[in-house]
């Protein structure tokens, strides 16, 4: 499924790097904890977490996640959307919980990694 | 090709910076991106681990046709026991870390999971030295 069919399906709203929205999206991984995030092998994969900072970013960079949805309303900030603009990763905030949106998920036939 | 970075402790911020250099490096000599993804994860988690325990640290990067080698060496406390240290799960990080998103024990075994080749070593009170090798070539 593309990122604009889930972002469509799911709400949430697009922070930056729309241009990223016609990337495939395969798997999701939901987690605060980025020592996690850095272990998986899976490409196109987009990331679910309530860590907003800098370093959910620099994750992402270096995984080569296509997208990070922030869930329980938490707040890009201006060094976040600068570093995914220089990486194409497309930042999205949604308002509800990470339970309710990996259900979401999971429902539209995006996989687990395991 | 030789480049050098130097870390900061405590400086999340800039925490991937070198890590994200590196990453720039390697994609305009067209390595392939699986292996450019097993080396910055490697780097990064290395860097974040200077970031994380240390009070400073610097990461030297040689590039070659044939590998890439990163070797990352920090003052700082040191490892009392690597063994224990290369357990996945086994952390010392401070809330601050965890907070960060980091801390989980997941590190160190990580760096050598995405490694071709991997070494460790520490004094405590004084430092740790880790070595990064990674073929370039796909297999």
């Amino acid at each position: 499924m593309k990122l604009e069919e889930l972002v469509g399906h799911v709400g949430g709203n697009v922070i930056c790097c729309k241009e990223g929205l016609n990337k495939e999206v395969e798997y999701a991984f939901a987690s605060d904890l980025m020592s996690d995030v850095l272990t998986l092998k899976n490409e196109n994969l987009v990331l679910i977490t309530g860590l907003a900072n800098i370093q959910a970013v620099r994750t992402a960079e270096m995984s080569d996640l296509s997208a990070i949805i922030f869930v329980r309303n938490k707040r890009v900030s201006e060094d976040m959307i600068r570093l995914a603009q220089e990486n194409g990763i497309v930042l999205i905030e949604y308002p509800g919980t990470m339970f309710r949106l990996s259900g979401m998920l999971y429902n539209l036939g995006v996989k687990p990694v395991y | 090709m030789n480049f050098e970075f130097k870390v900061l402790g405590g400086d999340f911020v800039r925490a991937g910076n070198a890590s994200s250099q590196v990453k720039k490096i390697l994609k305009q000599l067209n390595v392939d991106a699986s292996i450019i993804k097993r080396i910055v994860v490697a780097l990064y988690e290395g860097e974040v681990n200077i970031v994380a325990h240390a009070y400073s640290g610097v990461i030297k990067v040689n590039i070659d046709t044939e590998r890439i080698l990163l070797m990352l060496d920090d003052s700082g406390p040191g490892i009392p026991d690597i063994g224990l240290a290369m357990q996945p799960g086994f952390s010392t990080a401070s809330p601050i870390v965890r907070e960060m998103g980091f801390g989980a024990g997941m590190g160190l075994p990580n760096i050598k999971d995405n490694s071709d080749e991997f070494s460790i070593s520490s004094e405590v009170g004084k430092g740790t030295h880790l070595e990064i090798l990674v073929n370039l070539k796909v297999t």
